[in-house]
């Protein structure tokens, strides 16, 4: 099958001062130049620069050489750069294989003589597996031109205007009745102090009447396979109990439903809401849901139905039933957002326990002019605080909780502390452990809520209890250490925020699963590279944006959207992909038709051929995965780059 | 004796985990032992039983096997796959002659690089507790 002789180049990147020093690069392109079928070894500085390829390039034509090595970086740093500069002399790029000598060896061993050791193997390991590389094919498929977008957050939202924009159709994706997300909570935005309602809900509309935008609302995924070009999502509508058609928007069901005591959820269980409802008034679409858990016909089978007799447009529809939808989409932009943690499980906080601790949330709700007490910062009582605490860091940095900072608290409490300032004149005071203002103008917006009298004391909490020293200066204590004084504070207080950190949107997990992309131990989705490749996944044509790969504020958010937006429309505009090259065959000589790799294949993509009663790969639908080579009990199924010969000789050149 | 012991290891790894976390081990710049060998694969499920018998039979000190964590495979479940097979061919390491310790399979994610450099630092004590590959000593003879 392999009849040319491997005529094989070697090539050891310096990598400036990375690889070099530690590993002893001329001992090893030498080490390499005495290996079996390698033609030429050489050590240049930079390999992935331009004169490094064109080494390449002149000793392919010079050398004939048919296979190449660079010893480098990971493969998934450079791994297409060298197989272009194969490509671009004439050489199959599947002819080409990486030793990676820096990522393994060079960064991660102090000894240069363990290194340099370890590197020869690494590259005698190379050249043994690429001796038996050959040239392989790839077929170019179509793109299916749409985009699928999970999440209608501000990042579903910008990143579905985006590709809308360019033209492509767009079905946005949100579980709740209405787009908007959290952001459409929000009162104020750090630190331009914008109003989040006036630059968010025209987006809203943007989005619910672009012509490209099908909206999705209350409605979710509930599968997703295929490929890059091709997937296939399954979306489950809710029933609504409204047709969406009909609707007119105008509010009469929700002022006459006579169940009115359901905490609101938008309203973070500050106010109630009917059992029909839209969650807030500039929601999009306008159309409200019935809440079948609490509506009196749907849940309790009572003789209701006050909402059906007083809609004039008939739009109310008891009988709706879920409903499926299938899409084919060409990319998908998972824009699933974050929860803010829930601080019921610190209970030295207080809340769920003192009536006046406040989530973050809930004072967003309690500033906003929407919300429960039309933007007046007022107690349950009615009466305006005198003083109020705001204690940062609650949930995260910390390791019973959250380990990682949550980005957007000590900007966001530091706007409460301005606002509370603002409309009440209380005094404030801000707990923290560092103060952490990184972003265009934040640094000055930490400076002017500091000129507006707002006292920072930098320490974490101890406690905030309901045992006063004296009870009419504040109906709470927070008790603290002043870490810069060394002093132990008991504060009263009227009212406390605890500025909460964000964690995945639940069913985060389940998305993953679907996507077929993975999580950190944090649960926040990884992207394919931290730094080069920030909105893409390891699975291609699958993006991400905002919050569902890591906290981050507005500016960040709507960033990472239009990039994301920007990377699915780059691969919807190209029209075709190119087929994974790494895709199983089974050799129908060898094949005994026992159908074992039927059984294991998790894509369907081996059928049975009845007529000559062997197994074959639907190469459209085949990932690489191996599950068939390695059940195979007569060994005629293989993974091409991955083959039996391959793997053995790759073992077999580091035990030589 | 014992001291010059100088284990070499086969790793296993799938790409999209245990070979990113490897990666981000060395983004990091964590030091651990210079003994392990990655050879890269697709997915552990693509892990063939004879590749493991091999290593040993050729004189490898350890095979270390590292795929995604259960449920973040990507391709759906061959890690889970690999760990029935795994089990399988530890079962019967002792009756080749290998102490089943010389085989391990661990799940290491993309994102788990300090978890990675702590694996590699524990397989390797393990295997300089055991010594050489037995299976040396044979082949001299």
């Amino acid at each position: 099958m392999n009849k040319e002789i491997p005529r094989i180049g070697v090539y050891v990147c310096h990598c400036g001062m990375n690889i070099a020093p530690r590993v002893d690069v001329e001992q090893v392109a030498e080490f390499a130049s005495r290996l079996d079928h390698v033609v030429v070894a050489r050590d240049y500085k930079f390999m992935c620069s331009n004169p490094g390829q064109e080494l390449i390039v002149e000793d392919i034509k010079a050398h004939n050489l048919n296979r190449v090595v660079v010893a480098s970086c990971s493969p998934r740093m450079h791994e297409a750069t060298f197989r272009k500069a194969c490509r671009k002399a004439g050489l199959s790029p599947y002819n080409f294989q990486m030793a990676n000598i820096r990522e393994q060896a060079s960064w991660v061993t102090d000894d240069s003589r363990l290194a340099t050791a370890k590197a020869k193997d690494l590259v005698a390991a190379a050249v043994g597996r690429v001796a038996f590389h050959r040239p392989l094919q790839t077929r170019r498929v179509e793109v299916n031109k749409s985009v699928l977008v999970i999440g209608g957050g501000i990042a579903g939202i910008q990143a579905a205007i985006s590709a809308a924009d360019a033209g492509y159709k767009v079905y946005l994706v949100e579980r709740e009745p209405s787009i908007g997300g959290h952001m459409a909570k929000f009162d104020k935005t750090f630190p331009t102090l914008d109003c989040a309602a006036c630059i968010m809900t025209p987006k809203m509309v943007i989005a619910g009447q672009h012509e490209n935008i099908e909206l999705l609302t209350y409605s979710e995924v509930v599968g997703l396979e295929g490929f890059v070009g091709n997937y296939k999502a399954r979306i489950l509508k809710k029933p609504r109990y409204v047709d969406e058609d009909k609707c007119t928007g105008c509010g009469t069901c929700m002022e006459k439903c006579p169940t009115r005591r359901v905490p609101s959820g938008f309203e973070e269980g500050l106010a109630f809401r009917p059992a029909i409802y839209s969650p807030f008034p500039q929601a999009v679409p306008k159309t409200p849901v019935i809440d079948a858990e609490h509506c009196r016909l749907l849940a309790k089978n009572k003789r209701c139905g006050v909402c059906a007799k007083f809609c004039e447009a008939d739009a109310i529809d008891f009988d709706q039933k879920p409903q499926y939808l299938d899409l084919t989409v060409g990319a998908v932009i998972v824009a699933t957002g974050f929860a803010a943690f829930d601080p019921s499980s610190m209970v030295q906080y207080g809340y769920g326990i003192y009536p006046e601790v406040y989530t973050s949330l809930q004072f967003e709700r309690l500033n906003n002019a929407t919300g429960p007490t039309a933007g007046q910062i007022v107690m349950k009582n009615g009466q305006v605080p005198r003083k109020v605490a705001i204690i940062h860091c609650v949930g995260s940095r910390d390791r019973n909780h959250l380990p990682y900072c949550s980005r957007v608290c000590c900007m966001y409490s530091l706007k409460f502390a301005h606002l509370v300032r603002e409309k009440t004149g209380a005094e404030v005071w801000s707990f923290y452990i560092d103060m952490r203002s990184p972003g265009k103008l934040y640094e000055e917006f930490y400076n002017r809520v500091q000129a507006e009298g707002v006292h920072a004391v930098r320490g974490k909490v101890a406690m905030v209890t309901d045992i006063v020293d004296d009870p009419g200066r504040g109906s709470l204590t927070v008790v603290a250490e002043n870490t810069l004084t060394g002093r132990n504070l008991r504060l009263p207080v009227d009212m406390v925020i605890l500025s909460v950190g964000l964690q995945p949107a639940e069913g985060a997990g389940e998305v993953a699963r679907m996507a077929g992309i993975s999580a950190d131990g944090d649960g926040w989705f990884t992207e394919l590279h931290a730094k080069l490749a920030p909105v893409n996944t390891p699975t291609a044509g699958i993006f991400l944006a905002g919050c569902c790969q890591g906290p981050k504020d507005i500016p960040d958010t709507v960033a990472q959207a239009m990039a994301a937006a920007g990377q699915a429309t780059a691969l919807l505009a190209a029209g075709t992909v190119e087929t994974r090259a790494e895709i199983s065959s089974i050799d129908p000589d060898i094949c005994s038709g026992c159908k074992s790799c039927l059984q294991v294949c998790p894509y369907n993509a081996i059928y049975f051929d009845e007529g000559r009663q062997v197994a074959v790969v639907n190469d459209a639908l085949c990932q690489g995965c191996g599950s068939c080579s390695a059940t195979c009990p007569s060994s005629a199924a293989a993974v091409a780059q991955f083959n039996d010969s391959q793997v053995m000789a790759e073992i077999d050149a580091i035990l030589a | 004796m014992e001291a010059s012991f100088e284990p070499k290891i086969i790793a296993l790894v799938c790409n999209w985990c245990t070979y990113t976390a490897a990666d981000l081990a060395g983004t990091s710049r964590l030091k651990y032992p210079a003994n392990v060998r990655l050879v890269r694969l697709m997915c552990t499920g693509m892990i063939d039983v004879k590749y493991v018998i091999k290593a040993l039979l050729d004189g490898a000190d350890g095979v270390f096997i590292g795929g995604c964590h259960p449920g973040d495979c990507h391709y759906i479940n061959g890690n889970l796959k690999a760990r029935k097979r795994i089990q399988g061919v530890g079962s019967i390491l002792e009756s080749f002659g290998f102490e089943p310790q010389r085989l391990a399979l661990r799940w290491i994610g993309a994102s788990e690089g300090p978890e990675f450099a702590h694996h590699m630092t524990e397989f390797v004590n393990t295997i300089m507790q055991l010594g050489p590959n037995p299976s040396k000593a044979r082949m001299i003879l």
